[in-house]
């Protein structure tokens, strides 16, 4: 186990490396010059050549890459283009309010899915699973801004029970949480239902009622754990997409965190910014994969991690 | 015989409505099953051996399958009509089942231990650490070597007889009076089958349990069964003791189903089989279901359905009309002719 984890330590390395190209070069190709753009409107040429200097723009892009690249080992993100601040300040502050969110997120999306998805499981095709899976669906639909519009009309502007916006306390958490756990948890709830439904039609799950245990042993004991695997694969990747509903749910809601701060500096060009938040969030994801791994091998040993 | 009757069937009926329409899988089922003895329950595959060992304890998946009619006497208790919780306390504990296909039938992520300890600590309230070490001790007893390593480890590290073995082991966890095992050595290859039926019948001995053995293979019924019911379309036809069985064959099925088996003793070239096909659980003849297939069926076996009834000989029983007194008055008669 050990020796799994640090195994894909390693492996980190050159994910990380080809996040960094990945985004270093996709800024390089978008339209602009961010010399241009810091220089401001109607500077001279001189001046933007000057800003080009300085930033070290004018070099040759692989220089550029292996300097930033180097930096980025020695914890080094470079700085705002914008306010000349370190971008790893900026993203120390800006993630755990994007974490905090996404554990509530993600809270909700596997607590909300797997009970929607035993009460389909146990009684397929009854009224029950069928009102479920349709709310289900509509959870999986409704794009997550809209959503998220939605419920602060009606919870904040129509009955006042919550903010707006901001983040200021634990009632803030819930709209921003909900709306972006929703859609996880619909999908949750399907995988969920499926796998029980399939695990529960095994052999086993007959053996175990064969032996005289209660329902809910059979259930929880016996196909639960044996239905978590699959699901297990869709929560890890499910972090991955809410990562990216950050950014649409933390405009929303006007939450400073890290996916808005991506879009604001990719609005504005600050590139290293851009670059140190996108790292960031891709290692977020690759130690949730790891987690999940990790988990999955608790779950169900048969798995060989070696 | 006058031995003490544990579990007795009758006229046990499980349907399963389906879109082709109602399959009568059990229709029909009488047996009966005494204290210490080993009942072999023998048919082809889709008799309804499967589905009546299963409606024993009730685990007919439910729908699209129902126990329509019927009793399922355990010590005069009637099975079908108990309660949830009361059927839960009899099972795996009076009555326990070993299944057809160990590789399926363990639980892939529980520890064999753990899978057989539940048990005990579900019907004899033990603790924990004492329902443990019990599991292990009955590893033990059915033959697991190093039962304390294997009691740790997951399905997936046994092999198939070894599987089988914990299944034993679990389906004895609280000393059942009656144990099911359907067809338990028929994912199992033939020197591992031998062990098993050994072990089997060893454990019979020690712990005084009774024995209802589901099986196609009339050779392991010749080995292991004091009495045989012969099933056929989701009736048992024939049912005595076995020895009787295998020399004098009542019912023509089973007569066939003899016939067929290769003999050792004789040079055949062919192997004997019975002509025709099993008729479909959706559309069952209104007289003897084996009429079609049968070399002395007259008119009366395509008309009326025969019952099954004891001969002159006590404990014998068997569901055809050439064993009752009015088939001879009919060949005397001459009304009908033999086809």
């Amino acid at each position: 186990m050990f020796l799994f984890i640090a195994k894909r330590l390693v492996q980190i390395i050159p994910v990380i490396l080809g996040v960094t190209l990945v985004v270093f070069l996709i800024m390089q190709m978008v339209p602009g010059d961010p010399a241009a753009i810091l220089a401001g409107e109607g500077a001279s040429q001189d001046t933007i050549e000057q800003y080009r200097e300085d930033l070290g723009l004018n070099r040759p892009i692989a220089e550029q890459y292996l300097t930033y690249v180097g930096n980025v080992f020695q914890g080094d993100f470079g700085n705002s283009l914008k306010n000349k601040q370190p971008v790893l300040d900026e993203i120390l502050l800006r993630l755990p309010i994007t974490m905090e969110l996404a554990f509530y997120s993600i809270l909700i999306t596997v607590v909300l899915g797997l009970a929607a998805g035993i009460i389909s499981a146990v009684k397929p095709y009854s009224i029950r699973d069928v009102s479920v899976m349709v709310v289900a669906l509509l959870g999986i639909s409704l794009p997550s801004f809209w959503l998220g519009l939605l419920l602060m009309y009606l919870f904040s502007v129509k009955l006042q029970w919550l903010p707006v916006a901001g983040w200021d306390g634990p009632a803030n958490i819930i709209l921003p949480a909900v709306t972006l756990g929703v859609g996880g948890a619909a999908i949750v709830a399907r995988m969920t239902r499926s796998s029980m439904l399939d695990v529960i039609g095994q052999d086993y799950i007959r053996t175990a009622r064969a032996k005289g245990l209660k329902e809910h042993f059979v259930i929880y004991k016996h196909a639960l754990r044996n239905a978590l695997i699959p699901v297990i694969t869709v929560v890890g990747l499910q972090f991955g997409s809410l990562l990216g509903g950050t950014v649409l749910v933390e405009s929303v809601f006007a939450i400073n965190g890290l996916g808005r701060m991506i879009v604001d500096a990719i609005r504005t060009r600050d590139l290293p910014m851009v670059q140190g938040g996108v790292l960031v969030a891709s290692l977020v994801f690759v130690f949730v994969n790891l987690l999940v791994d990790v988990l999955y091998r608790a779950v169900n040993k048969r798995i060989d991690l070696n | 015989m006058s031995k003490e009757v544990v579990l007795q069937v009758k006229n046990l009926k499980t349907h399963f409505t389906t879109s082709k329409g109602i399959a009568k899988a059990v229709d029909g089922v009488d047996f009966t099953l005494h204290k210490g003895e080993t009942l072999g329950i023998v048919g082809e595959s889709g008799c309804g051996k499967s589905i009546t060992s299963l409606s024993l304890l009730r685990l007919i998946p439910s729908p699209p399958g129902k126990i329509v009619a019927g009793e399922i006497l355990l010590n005069n208790k009637d099975i079908v009509k108990m309660k949830e919780e009361e059927l839960r306390k009899v099972r795996g504990n009076q009555l326990s089942m070993i299944f057809q296909e160990p590789m399926t039938s363990l639980n892939p992520i529980i520890p064999v231990g753990e899978q057989i300890a539940e048990t005990i600590r579900l019907h004899q309230r033990l603790p924990r650490k004492k329902a443990w070490q019990k599991a292990v001790d009955l590893l033990e007893l059915v033959g697991l070597p190093s039962p304390e390593k294997r009691a740790k480890q997951e399905p997936f590290q046994l092999s198939g007889g070894m599987r089988q073995r914990v299944m034993i082991a679990m389906a004895l966890a609280c000393t059942p009076e009656v144990l099911i095992a359907d067809e338990p050595t028929t994912a199992l290859d033939v020197t591992i089958q031998a062990q098993i039926l050994e072990l089997m019948k060893d454990l019979q001995r020690q712990i005084g349990m009774s024995i209802i053995f589901i099986t196609h293979d009339l050779g392991v019924v010749a080995e292991v069964c004091d009495q045989v019911a012969v099933m056929y379309a989701g009736q048992v036809v024939e049912h005595r003791n076995a020895k009787d069985l295998f020399k004098t064959p009542l019912h023509p099925y089973t007569q066939g189903l003899l016939k067929s088996l290769p003999n050792i003793h004789e040079n055949q070239e062919v192997l004997q089989t019975i002509e025709g096909s099993v008729p479909s659980p959706y559309d069952y003849p209104i007289g003897c279901r084996f009429a079609d297939r049968c070399p002395h069926a007259k008119e009366i076996c395509r008309e009326e359905a025969p019952e099954l009834l004891e001969t002159e000989n006590e404990n014998t029983k068997v569901r055809c009309f050439m064993h009752t007194e009015k088939w001879n008055s009919i060949r005397q008669e001459g009304e009908l002719v033999c086809p």
